[in-house]
């Protein structure tokens, strides 16, 4: 990985900037700076929230950016105590929706991605373009039948059926990524737990899951992290009982910027299992971003 | 790539692997080959197809919740009116707009950081992570950060620099709406356009770079014939797939704008019909509408989808 060649100043693979002379250096420590104002630019928005949700109201809407006024948790405390509804039930609720929907997406998507690849059906590839063609038309337009359905059996509100559709939302991702991971499985493994008799069971039990046990995590965090963000479908089928995180912070829309620490308290707890979880999937993140096409 | 099953495993009665790969798959075969895509297929055609074909019927119908007795066999009422509503037309233009302004600034700036990326200089683990951040924010809290905490005019970062050097910032939301909602998107979407690039850029055989430079080779040239034509593919499916999700956002619209100054987008305004209007054959003709649009769309980008996985399959 470290060696691999510099973009532009192609043969000098990996020195560092301030040893070597010449031109071509010198450019290398001006791309570097770059980069790095590249970067900082990119995070400034985070630092502010997260640096905001540590200031008191009022310093967060001075004029002026207080950059360097006193720290407190007055933020956190107004997000999680006694202004407005408690935050507690929509976190447990999109917790248990996401990792929920993840684990039921697992169930589903393992032995369909084996099906799909270790032992292929027919039109395997017919297959597999049905489940992207679900998430390339938009999850809006089944939004009414699904709303209606809801009110129709009662199901309106309730959290359980929100698993359902993140299911379904996160489902083909799942399966276009856990292909990609049991395509690289080698064949003769399969050939060998076939002849020793293993049956589909226990072949995903002993052979698979151990293999890919990284790209399941990696699918799983992905999935967690759709089902966690979701909002337009939260918003519409929940109300007071299974409101999810987006739906709560969507409470702070029309505050005109009242309440910034609070907001920003409120945008920085809300974000961080979402943080975490992709950084726990980073190397195998773009893998999964791109439904396994790119490596 | 057709089938692994060169084993002879008939010892259990779910190995019915035939020998050789040039027997037909017997029935029992197909059906154990199938069963475990089964729960996983049945379970998507429920979930998605059904409700889309009580979309289309409720389109034929005049449906308002506001006169629930007044509901009838419309016959294309409800297409006519989808049409020749100007707000719709607004926002199918505004749709298309959105997307292609921050699909194509987020593929040109996540080019460059990838490129930027991959080098080996000081710190590059944590500018790589400091550049993906963005797309780890939940893109409503995304959407209320940059509202509230960024483009207030009174008391947001940006106004608040500008008057750092004595320059009185405008209200950004209100004097230009649409461009805060795609500068929002654009900043959450490049990181994701650049982890795709970045990959790209890594698959490139480093000895052709070499060759090129040993022969001469400028930098420009370089980018020009040898990296944009290897970059060609990851460029399609990152934008196609980023396409993918903007067209459907609705989160930065609803949460920066509300759908005001002339931001609602088709998803926002299929929600504003079914849940301010109550209209439900409207939305649901819209709906459908947004479907064929959508299809039409997905034909391109299957096609090139589809040489991905061919390509990986001749593998």
């Amino acid at each position: 990985m470290s060696a691999q060649p510099a973009t532009v100043s192609a043969p000098v693979a990996a020195v560092p900037p301030a040893s070597a002379p010449g031109p071509k250096k010198k450019g290398g420590g001006w791309i570097t700076a770059l980069t790095w104002v590249v970067a900082i630019i990119f995070f400034i928005p985070i630092l502010w929230m997260v640096l905001t949700s540590f200031h008191s109201e009022a310093d967060a809407t001075q004029s002026t950016p207080a950059f360097f006024a006193p720290l407190t948790l007055e933020g956190y405390r107004n997000f999680f105590g006694a202004a407005g509804a408690s935050p507690w039930p929509p976190l447990i609720n999109s917790a248990w929706a996401s990792i929920f929907s993840t684990a039921l997406v697992l169930i589903l998507a393992i032995p369909a991605a084996y099906a799909l690849s270790v032992r292929p059906v027919r039109k395997w590839s017919d297959v597999m373009f049905f489940f992207l063609s679900t998430k390339m038309l938009p999850a809006v337009a089944g939004l009414m039948p699904i709303y209606l359905i809801a009110t129709k059996i009662g199901m309106l509100d309730n959290i359980w059926f929100m698993i359902i559709i993140y299911t379904s939302m996160n489902l083909p991702i799942a399966v276009w990524m856990m292909r990609s991971f049991l395509a690289d499985i080698p064949p003769a493994l399969f050939e060998a737990a076939s002849l020793d008799g293993a049956n589909l069971v226990q072949t995903l039990r002993r052979v698979i899951v151990p293999i890919v046990a990284p790209g399941i995590a990696a699918t799983a965090l992905i999935c967690f992290i759709f089902a966690w963000n979701e909002m337009l479908f939260a918003r519409v089928l929940t109300g007071v009982v299974a409101e999810t995180s987006p739906v709560y912070l969507t409470g702070f829309v029309t505050s005109q910027g009242q309440f910034l620490a609070q907001v920003c308290a409120a945008a920085t707890v809300i974000s961080l299992p979402v943080l975490i979880a992709g950084f726990a999937a980073q190397d195998k993140l773009v893998q999964g971003l791109s439904l396994g096409a790119v490596k | 790539m057709a089938t692994s099953a060169t084993a002879t495993g008939q010892a259990t009665g779910d190995t019915t692997g035939t020998g050789t790969r040039f027997n037909l798959p017997t029935k029992k075969d197909n059906w154990a080959r199938r069963a475990p895509l089964l729960p996983a297929l049945v379970f998507m055609i429920i979930v998605t197809q059904l409700p889309f074909l009580a979309t289309l019927a409720i389109s034929f119908f005049n449906w308002n919740a506001f006169r629930p007795d007044d509901r009838h066999f419309a016959w294309f009422d409800n297409y006519a009116q989808v049409f020749t509503d100007s707000d719709l037309r607004k926002s199918v233009f505004t749709t298309i707009i959105l997307t292609v302004v921050v699909v194509l600034v987020s593929l040109v700036l996540g080019l460059g950081i990838a490129l930027l990326l991959n080098r080996t200089f000081f710190g590059r683990g944590l500018v790589r992570t400091m550049i993906i951040a963005p797309f780890l924010i939940v893109p409503v809290a995304a959407a209320l950060l940059f509202k509230h905490a960024i483009y207030n005019p009174l008391f947001g970062l940006l106004n608040g620099l500008l008057n750092l050097v004595g320059i009185t910032g405008p209200d950004w939301i209100s004097e230009f709406p649409l461009a805060s909602i795609q500068v929002q998107l654009i900043w959450q979407w490049t990181p994701f356009m650049t982890l795709i690039l970045l990959a790209g850029l890594q698959s490139r055989p480093p000895d052709i770079l070499e060759a090129a430079s040993v022969d001469g080779a400028t930098p420009w040239q370089m980018f020009t014939h040898l990296t944009l034509p290897h970059m060609r593919r990851y460029l399609e499916l990152a934008g196609l797939l980023g396409a993918i999700y903007i067209v459907q956002n609705f989160d930065a619209v609803f949460t920066i704008t509300s759908g005001g100054l002339g931001t609602a987008n088709l998803p926002y305004t299929i929600y504003q019909t079914l849940f301010t209007a109550q209209n439900y054959g409207l939305a649901s003709a819209q709906g459908v509408v947004v479907v064929i649009g959508s299809l039409i769309i997905a034909t391109f980008a299957l096609r090139s989808v589809s040489s991905l996985l061919k390509e990986e399959s001749t593998r």
